[in-house]
């Protein structure tokens, strides 16, 4: 059997950190705030779990404190865009980069490696029922984000900062907090997601580790269109293409074939979604 | 006089400079002394024995920073050239590994074979845009991870050396390489590279296609109101760009050591550097060239920087993304200074030009 419970859970596994990371892209993208820094987020993250567990022998403070680096590192992506006005696309980018360029030189002067830090002393998060206690997170998530988006009066007062800010700035409602806010949440939420990476399902540190899955998580916004629920049927989806891909390295398939799938299956159901929607509304050339 | 302040006035100058001071915490903080480590930096790739170094690191850096200028111009990012790199390399060892022709002929052959490679997934990309409605920074990204995989799989299968344990292909024949000057590593590939750009400023400046491009890029509406039209003009940008990026990847596997090796295009991250070079130079051709060599003398002085004062050369990578951050959010003080004290005027004129 190629689908069985193994390969669901598997699945499930890998799809944690594109989860949490996308839900922040989401809520970021529904305040208005195009956030492509997601890659750059996790990353923080990822470093910050594993240095805050090796000095402290606590995987639960290297989670709090990934959650407390990459806010603080959202806030680049805060003043640059909604203070400074700046570009966002550049500055997604930027960041991007940065924390690549500052991880890799923390780790070799924190802990004096090229490459990769990797001890067996090294405190990993526990299992509770197959699953990283973060995934818990990450589904609950997805369920308060539904819940608040469509029902509390913040997430309605979100949604109105992005989409008519000006119409929300008359009622009274600020969209700079409302957008500073939805930025420090996706901060939050993408160190939680670097905490998963790094503590999760390995227990280590290597360099540019998160290899593309904060462009899929962005990605998965757009898939979903930036709604909880539609986020995580994407982040499923990717999730899926991972987990069969290792089965298929299992048959025998090149590990370079099945590295490339979550990427091809990304863009396919991309493809499939865009096309289906345009032939349903026809825009005016809009690509937004 | 005041085209002196304008340059200092210029976003791009205080980002530089706030890179450059914010490089030096971070030495400061490691223990080290930032003027010795800035001294190793320029000693280091522009004294005699990093020159070489800086200029071959300069053509890579160049080649990728035009590859990703010429589309930024009309305000396309394309976020995919390692695919279109690495494809390029992989083409060109292909064509100068199998090509029955003289060797002079072949590596002409390679690096046109590595150009049509680069192009067409480029290409492909834009395509994706134009006709499936997925955004060009996503579907160009996108693209690059089975690119890497694809040619990360045939060096390690169908085309590996035999008997090596590295994955990578058998070296070129005898011959086909591009000429080097003198025993340096620097080829005719930086020739190739400059005679790229000076086309690219030629065409920026003084033609009508570089008119429409940058008009695109100011004002998409307005320049497709005008009667440019967009989608021809995405798919032809695209191609340009991935044939230079592709013509990098020739480059690199016509010089030393003369093959394609799993990784060793992309290691470098010259994608990445080349769009921060770029991005600083807002695109333009002069400023691309000078914002490369700028990057190319950080990368290699970082190295001797790390000889000399222990800190890692890492830090040179943080000092780019940190100039880029800073001109992202255009912070530059004349300006903060002018709209808080109410000149808007100024400021207006400022930015229409």
């Amino acid at each position: 059997m190629f689908f069985d419970s193994d390969l669901v859970m598997s699945a499930l596994r890998a799809l944690t950190p594109i989860l949490l990371a996308a839900l922040g892209g989401a809520i970021c993208e529904r305040a208005g705030v195009f956030n492509i820094g997601l890659e750059g987020m996790m990353l923080m993250g990822c470093f910050t779990a594993v240095t805050t567990s090796w000095f402290t022998g606590s995987p639960w403070l290297g989670v709090l404190a990934a959650a407390l680096a990459a806010a603080a590192y959202s806030l680049i992506l805060a003043v640059g865009t909604v203070t400074l006005r700046g570009d966002a696309v550049v500055l997604g980018i930027a960041m991007n980069l940065l924390a690549v360029g500052l991880t890799s030189f923390l780790l070799r002067t924190v802990f004096g490696v090229q490459g990769t830090f990797d001890d067996p002393s090294l405190a990993g998060l526990p299992l509770v029922g197959g699953f990283s206690p973060l995934a818990y997170v990450a589904w609950a998530s997805v369920g308060v984000a539904a819940l608040m988006l469509s029902r509390h009066v913040w997430g309605l007062r979100l949604r109105g900062v992005g989409e008519a800010p000006e119409a929300a700035a008359t009622l009274g409602v600020s969209p700079a907090k409302y957008q500073y806010a939805a930025v420090l949440v996706s901060g939050v939420l993408c160190g939680l997601a670097g905490a998963q990476l790094a503590l999760g399902n390995v227990t280590l540190f290597s360099e540019n580790m998160t290899a593309g899955r904060g462009w899929i998580a962005v990605v998965a916004v757009m898939l979903g269109r930036a709604l909880p629920l539609g986020v995580l049927l994407a982040a499923l989806l990717f999730g899926l293409a991972e987990a069969a891909g290792f089965r298929l390295q299992g048959l025998g398939l090149p590990q370079q074939a099945t590295d490339a799938a979550p990427y091809v299956v990304t863009l396919g159901a991309l493809f499939l979604t865009t096309a289906r929607r345009r032939r349903r509304t026809r825009p005016a050339g809009a690509v937004s | 006089m005041t085209r002196i302040t304008g340059a200092l006035r210029s976003p791009v100058t205080f980002s530089v400079l706030a890179g450059v001071v914010i490089g030096a915490l971070f030495l400061v903080g490691t223990g080290a002394d930032p003027i010795s480590a800035y001294g190793a930096v320029i000693s280091g790739s522009l004294g005699s024995d990093g020159i070489g170094s800086t200029l071959s690191t300069t053509t890579s850096v160049l080649g990728m920073a035009l590859a990703l200028a010429i589309p930024l111009r009309a305000g396309l990012i394309n976020l995919g050239g390692d695919g279109q790199l690495v494809l390029g390399g992989i083409a060109a060892a292909v064509t100068g590994l199998y090509s029955p022709l003289p060797a002079p002929l072949t590596v002409v052959l390679a690096l046109l074979a590595g150009m049509a490679a680069g192009a067409g997934y480029a290409a492909l990309a834009a395509l994706c845009e134009n006709h499936l409605g997925v955004p060009l920074l996503v579907s160009s990204l996108l693209l690059s991870y089975p690119a890497s995989s694809l040619a990360s799989y045939l060096v390690r299968y169908p085309l590996k050396e035999p008997g090596s344990s590295l994955p990578q292909t058998r070296q070129l024949p005898q011959g086909v390489a591009l000429p080097a000057f003198g025993d340096s590593t620097v080829t005719v590939g930086l020739l190739l590279i400059v005679a790229a750009a000076a086309a690219y400023w030629f065409a920026d400046s003084r033609t009508a296609v570089g008119y429409e491009i940058r008009m695109t890029g100011l004002n998409s509406r307005f320049a497709a109101y005008a009667g440019v039209e967009r989608k021809g003009l995405t798919l032809k940008l695209m191609a340009v760009s991935g044939a230079l990026a592709g013509l990098v990847g020739a480059i690199g596997v016509l010089s030393f050591p003369y093959r394609f090796l799993d990784g060793a295009l992309t290691a470098p991250g010259y994608t990445w550097t080349g769009l921060t070079a770029a991005l600083l130079a807002a695109a333009g051709p002069l400023g691309t060239v000078l914002a490369s060599f700028f990057f190319a003398v950080l990368e290699v002085g970082g190295l001797s920087m790390e000889r000399t004062t222990e800190v890692p050369r890492e830090l040179t990578q943080v000092l780019q993304a940190i100039v880029i951050v800073f001109l992202a959010a255009r912070l530059s003080f004349p300006d903060k200074w002018l709209r808080r004290s109410g000149r808007s005027e100024r400021l207006r004129q400022k930015e229409a030009v």
